[in-house]
């Protein structure tokens, strides 16, 4: 049992328990869909349906499922909400769904969900999981348009397509490239760090 | 000719790590010495290669005549959790040196994204039966060299000057950018 407010439960996701910066999970999408805002917003907002609804069903039944095949029922119940958010996109935006490419089956397999499953919804009410859930996802969509952002604006000098960098700048194309997303996460994770180490200075 | 381009390609120009972000977790979280990066590394193309032919045949036999292609994320991920587990259990069995070496990296791979990734990869290239294990077998191997690499350089990097706030993840995601670009010299390799 968790013992903050609900507003804390919210909070925390945020920033003192980030999932991307704070305990690097979810690196594979957050690496991989960032070239462009729009992927980064269509993955975090995909991303964070599955992570309430499958905490909401997990914290409904956690009385019900056995622990000796916990693991399993979660990526079960994960596995469905991930169907759903696929044929969904493929339904209603097929080229978002296109240039996400097999990234969005693999929700399935990010640990930030497994991970909230595991570590709070098991042992939690269900609206706390879902305050949980909503902080989780919020953290993850912010990280992701933060790492989107840069990218987007210094790879190809547009953010959501709309053109905001002048005529004189010359786009690094380097930013676009899988190169250009390992170096920008390496050094967020640094500043991330950086500012942590001050603040508990301060202290 | 086909065949062999399938193989280059997996393994230098659109190798897992680097360039489809697959496995990123292991990748940062067992680069830290040449040994245990390199049984990784073997247990990640041992399960690839037997996940291909087995994710192969479910999506042929089963799911495609049967039009239950909106299974297909729910099988995969059943299927790969059940096959590390029998394998495990089949290694320990029949080879214990190999289960040794192997040691705590085989139950890992479940979370793999990787290997979840091959899955769906090859089903959405709709290779073939051979196409689909060169795929696997090539995959396997270009995490694995990504990661032996990436160990040599930690190990290195151990010795130098870091800044701080860097140190751990950060400076391991600049070196894998890195590599990335050097990585991306392959482009254009096989046309």
């Amino acid at each position: 049992m968790s013992s903050r407010s609900l507003g804390g439960e919210f909070i925390k996701g945020l920033w003192e328990e980030n999932p991307v910066f704070r305990q690097l999970l979810g690196m594979c999408p957050t690496l991989a869909v960032t070239g462009a805002v729009i992927n980064g917003l269509a993955m975090g907002l995909a991303t964070s349906f599955v992570l309430i609804f499958s905490s909401l069903v997990v914290s409904f039944i956690k009385k019900l499922i056995p622990s000796q095949v916990r693991i399993a029922s979660y990526i079960v119940i994960i596995a469905s909400f991930v169907t759903i958010a696929d044929r969904f996109l493929q339904a209603f935006f097929p080229p978002i769904s296109k240039s996400l490419g097999p990234y969005v089956p693999l929700i399935v397999v990010n640990c930030i969900i497994l991970g909230r499953q595991e570590a709070f919804s098991s042992k939690n009410s269900v609206g706390r999981s879902i305050v949980d859930a909503l902080g989780m996802s919020s953290g993850f969509i912010l990280s992701l348009l933060l790492l989107s952002s840069i990218r987007e604006i210094l790879g190809s000098g547009t953010i959501l397509g709309y053109q905001v960098m002048g005529t004189w700048f010359e786009p690094w194309i380097i930013m676009i490239l899988p190169a250009g997303a390992f170096i920008t996460l390496g050094i967020l994770l640094g500043i991330a760090l950086y500012i942590e180490q001050r603040a508990k200075q301060r202290k | 000719m086909e065949l062999v381009a399938i193989f280059v390609s997996a393994i230098l120009i659109n190798n897992f790590v680097l360039y489809y972000f697959l496995g990123i977790c292991p990748f940062l979280g067992v680069s830290k010495k040449i040994e245990s990066a390199f049984s990784m590394g073997l247990a990640v193309t041992f399960v690839m290669s037997i996940t291909a032919v087995v994710s192969w045949a479910i999506n042929n036999w089963i799911l495609i005549p049967y039009e239950l292609d909106y299974l297909e994320i729910v099988s995969f991920i059943l299927v790969i959790a059940s096959l590390v587990q029998l394998v495990e259990m089949f290694i320990r069995k029949i080879s214990p040196p190999l289960y040794q070496a192997l040691g705590i990296y085989l139950p890992l791979i479940t979370t793999n994204c990787a290997i979840m990734g091959l899955a769906l990869l090859a089903s959405l290239n709709e290779y073939n039966f051979v196409e689909t294990v060169i795929f696997g077998v090539g995959s396997g191997l270009g995490f694995t060299l990504a990661i032996i690499l990436m160990a040599g350089i930690r190990e290195q990097l151990d010795l130098a000057e870091i800044p701080e706030p860097l140190k751990g993840a950060g400076i391991a995601l600049i070196v894998a950018g890195i590599m990335a670009l050097a990585f991306s010299g392959f482009i254009g390799m096989i046309t």
